[in-house]
């Protein structure tokens, strides 16, 4: 138990020392660090872990060789990673079949196994440690802090690695010198809205109520971004202090996290974490023996995306239908169960500790003018680097695509990056070089968003893409307001009518009157920007719907009724491949001689580009 | 609540009752039977607006209003196709047609069989490896429409045993 501050002094002390030496080898042992976030479990890191603890104890070198778990090293696309220190040599792409030859090798011996390291796209060199790779150069971890670094489940590397450093000095503070802390900052809401969290937190502050809440919106659902994710899964107890902290500045004496449920790694770290932090008597009454007393329950969302807007997600923790509520009254004034409470993202909390932890200066020497600090990015679509990124605001559009993200694969060309999911807007070559930041995102037509960053090629259809966000946002209304039911229904129908090739000019007109009228009359959030995928779009690629509909075309190829598969003579070299497959006997041909596509049969299914060897057969 | 044998009824009661402390507990109420039983049928509703004093058409609108609480049975095996926008842009959209066509049934059906439930995801953060399936919370990194076959033989072959 850590009853003191003094306590935790002594503890802390400990920990960190434990984990020096974990990492440095003066505890004996080589140190494997496996990457266990969702990337990586789902490409086999639990068998690698498993593997390791099993080999360890198979060839008795427990007192030698420990393999434990890590948070999300951020650099997905290439795992899963493995890391030895205090060698510190990193393995990306690793299988379990690897597991006893870098045991052998690496840990047990010296040698370096080339295969497993990275090799850099544009030197070609191989790259043994993170800190050398470019994705990592201009990355700057406050949010992500801890992750990749410490276990996840292990409260005590946590407590080696600076955590509850924060509320140790927030709670010498009185509650408006906290928030004056975070208000000179400068952190504004990482959900997206941008709000400044600090005055969110006055208001809560100023009212007065027995009861206050403090909820962590982790319902994720923008698709294309998991930021939240990793940072729960990597340092889920520096998102529990974040909540403490803002707990004590307002004064409320409960929290509660509501978490997606298509997360289930990173519930169970957050349940772990929390019920560790109770044990240690960081959560329960008289924390570090103040007069502050704080607990916290996890709430799961049960996929329904209206529930990330604030005061849906609190309908939803009262067992309601996750309808957004009139406002005013604000959560500050009549939130959860009709008492003052504040909401904030995932990411929003996880930057607290830092701030109290290292002083808002620190923090606010990051960033630009208006927009302070870090921003997590989930780098995702046509990028070679996929992943998490942490970077400081200000950083350009081309840094974040082509230094860190390593441009686009298979030689294609970029056309646009998209960002703040079905709310946001895309971003063209023209906006490479804009610095990020709240207010930059927004006067070029798009938003920050809580950090989905989807990079688009060529071959993506831009029409298509507003196609998607409608049938998204469509699908997941939540009926309460018409223009967003209806509105956003008949958007999706004018956008089906296009790229079926039976859209008409005057679609273009009734589709920008339509995102008027549901922008100006919907409830929320939601609805308020349902339509600016389709008005961004439209802006930046007025050539593609124009295709669409004057020329029946679509230029990407990639809307199936505007176009065909067809079987390119010169190439074909009449291996009958394509129509021994083909599910519908389209395809037709003599053994050795180029083979024909009948059109009227074809069912545009791909199967047959996709198996052919020689390239023959192309998309027109 | 003719056709709920006395050990559902007894099971749903101690559900109810694990959370009776809570202030507002029907979404965990409701969570904890839709992943005990797979579905929440109406008369598992009218009992827990028995237990609860929740009225029942309280309860059917939420159970209506997430996606993840069901009416139906579901397939042994959840066939779920993630179409985030990382897996979107990298041929989701193609890998869910691919399956519907195999596996004779549109998203949000269940094949005759009991077998398989295909359904459509928004995104399950797993964007690096798009696009992903995740059948029965098992993760099927960089599917191809080529590959679908082969994943559908494979809990074919695994059939209805336990």
């Amino acid at each position: 138990m850590v009853k003191t501050e003094k306590d935790l002094e002594l503890t802390a002390k400990s920990c960190a020392k434990n984990l020096e030496d974990k990492f440095s080898g003066a505890s004996g042992k080589i140190a494997v660090l496996i990457c266990s976030g969702t990337g990586c479990l789902a490409t086999g890191a639990k068998d690698i872990l498993a593997t390791f603890q099993e080999e360890i104890k198979n060839r008795k070198l427990e007192a030698k060789v420990e393999a434990s778990k890590v948070g999300c090293f951020g650099f997905c696309s290439q795992g899963p990673f493995v890391k030895i220190m205090p060698k510190n040599i990193v393995y990306r792409g690793v299988k379990a079949s690897d597991v006893s030859e870098i045991l052998e090798k690496t840990v047990l011996g010296d040698e370096i196994i080339e295969r497993l390291l990275y090799v850099d796209p544009v030197t070609k060199e191989k790259v043994s440690k993170l800190e050398d790779m470019a994705f990592y150069k201009k990355q700057i971890k406050v949010a992500l802090y801890g992750c990749g670094i410490i276990n996840p489940e292990d409260i005590n590397e946590a407590l080696g690695y600076g955590a509850y450093q924060g509320l140790k000095r927030a709670l010498h503070m009185d509650p408006q010198e906290v928030i004056n802390e975070v208000l000179t900052a400068g952190l504004r809401g990482r959900g997206g809205g941008g709000f400044p969290t600090g005055r969110k937190w006055q208001f809560a502050h100023d009212q007065v109520s027995d009861e206050k809440y403090v909820v962590c919106n982790g319902d994720e659902g923008d698709p294309g971004a998991f930021m939240d994710e990793g940072i729960l899964e990597g340092n889920p107890l520096g998102v529990i202090e974040g909540m403490t902290i803002a707990g004590y500045a307002i004064g409320a004496k409960q929290g509660y996290f509501y978490v997606r449920a298509e997360y289930p790694t990173a519930v169970a770290r957050l349940r772990n974490a929390i019920k560790q932090a109770e044990e240690m008597g960081f959560l329960g009454n008289n924390i570090l023996g103040s007069n502050f007393s704080f607990n916290i329950g996890i709430r799961l969302g049960a996929g329904a995306f209206v529930c990330g807007e604030e005061t849906a997600l609190l309908n939803s923790i009262e067992g309601k239908r996750g309808m957004p509520r009139p406002r005013p009254p604000f959560p500050a004034v009549k939130g959860l169960w009709q008492k003052p409470s504040i909401i904030n993202n995932v990411e929003t909390l996880a930057c607290v500790p830092f701030i109290l932890r290292e002083g808002a200066s620190k923090f606010n020497a990051l960033g630009t003018e208006k927009s302070k600090g870090t921003k997590v990015f989930a780098l995702g679509g046509k990028v070679n680097n996929v992943g998490l990124v942490e970077v400081p605001m200000g950083i350009t559009l081309r840094e974040l695509i082509y230094d860190i993200g390593g441009g686009i694969p298979n030689g294609k060309k970029f056309k646009a990056i998209q960002t703040g999911g079905p709310s946001g807007g895309c971003l063209t070559e023209k906006d490479l070089d804009t610095p990020i930041d709240y207010d930059n995102l927004i006067a070029k037509g798009s938003m920050m968003g809580s950090g989905g960053a989807i990079v688009m090629d060529e071959d993506n259809c831009m029409v298509d893409v507003a196609k998607f966000y409608m049938d998204f946002i469509c699908d997941e209304s939540c009926g309460k307001c018409s223009p967003c039911r209806i509105g956003t229904k008949r958007m999706l129908e004018i956008l089906n009518k296009i790229t079926d090739g039976k859209g008409t000019l005057a679609d273009l007109d009734e589709l920008e009157e339509l995102a008027q009228v549901v922008k100006a009359n919907s409830v929320c959030g939601l609805g308020q920007t349902s339509a600016n995928p389709i008005v961004s779009t439209m802006k930046q690629f007025k050539d593609e719907y124009m295709a669409h509909i004057v020329d029946k075309k679509c230029p990407a190829h990639v809307c199936k009724s505007l176009m065909k598969y067809v079987i390119v003579a010169d190439k074909c070299k009449g291996c009958t491949l394509c129509a021994r497959n083909c599910p519908v006997n389209a395809i037709s041909g003599t053994v050795k001689q180029p083979h024909v596509i009948d059109q009227s049969k074809c069912i545009k299914c791909g199967l047959c580009q996709s198996n052919c060897r020689f390239d023959a057969i192309i998309k027109e | 609540m003719a056709h709920l044998s006395a050990s559902a009824v007894k099971q749903i009661t101690e559900i109810v009752k694990r959370y009776e402390n809570e202030r507002t507990p029907l979404m965990m109420i409701l969570s904890a039977i839709q992943s005990e039983y797979g579905y929440i049928p109406l008369d598992v509703q009218e009992l827990v607006s028995d237990l609860t004093g929740i009225p029942v058409a309280e309860i059917y609108g939420v159970v209506t209003f997430y996606s993840f609480f069901s009416l139906n049975p579901k397939g042994k095996y959840v066939v779920g196709v993630c179409l985030g926008t990382a897996c979107y842009v990298k041929g989701g959209q193609s890998i869910i047609d691919k399956f519907s066509e195999l596996l004779g049934v549109k998203p949000g059906e269940t094949t005759p069989d009991g077998l398989f439930t295909l359904s459509a995801l928004r995104c399950i953060g797993a964007c690096s490896i798009a696009p992903a399936v995740s059948i029965n919370g098992k993760v099927y990194p960089k599917m191809t429409v080529g590959k679908v076959q082969e994943v559908i033989d494979e809990y074919r072959k695994l059939g209805g045993a336990n």
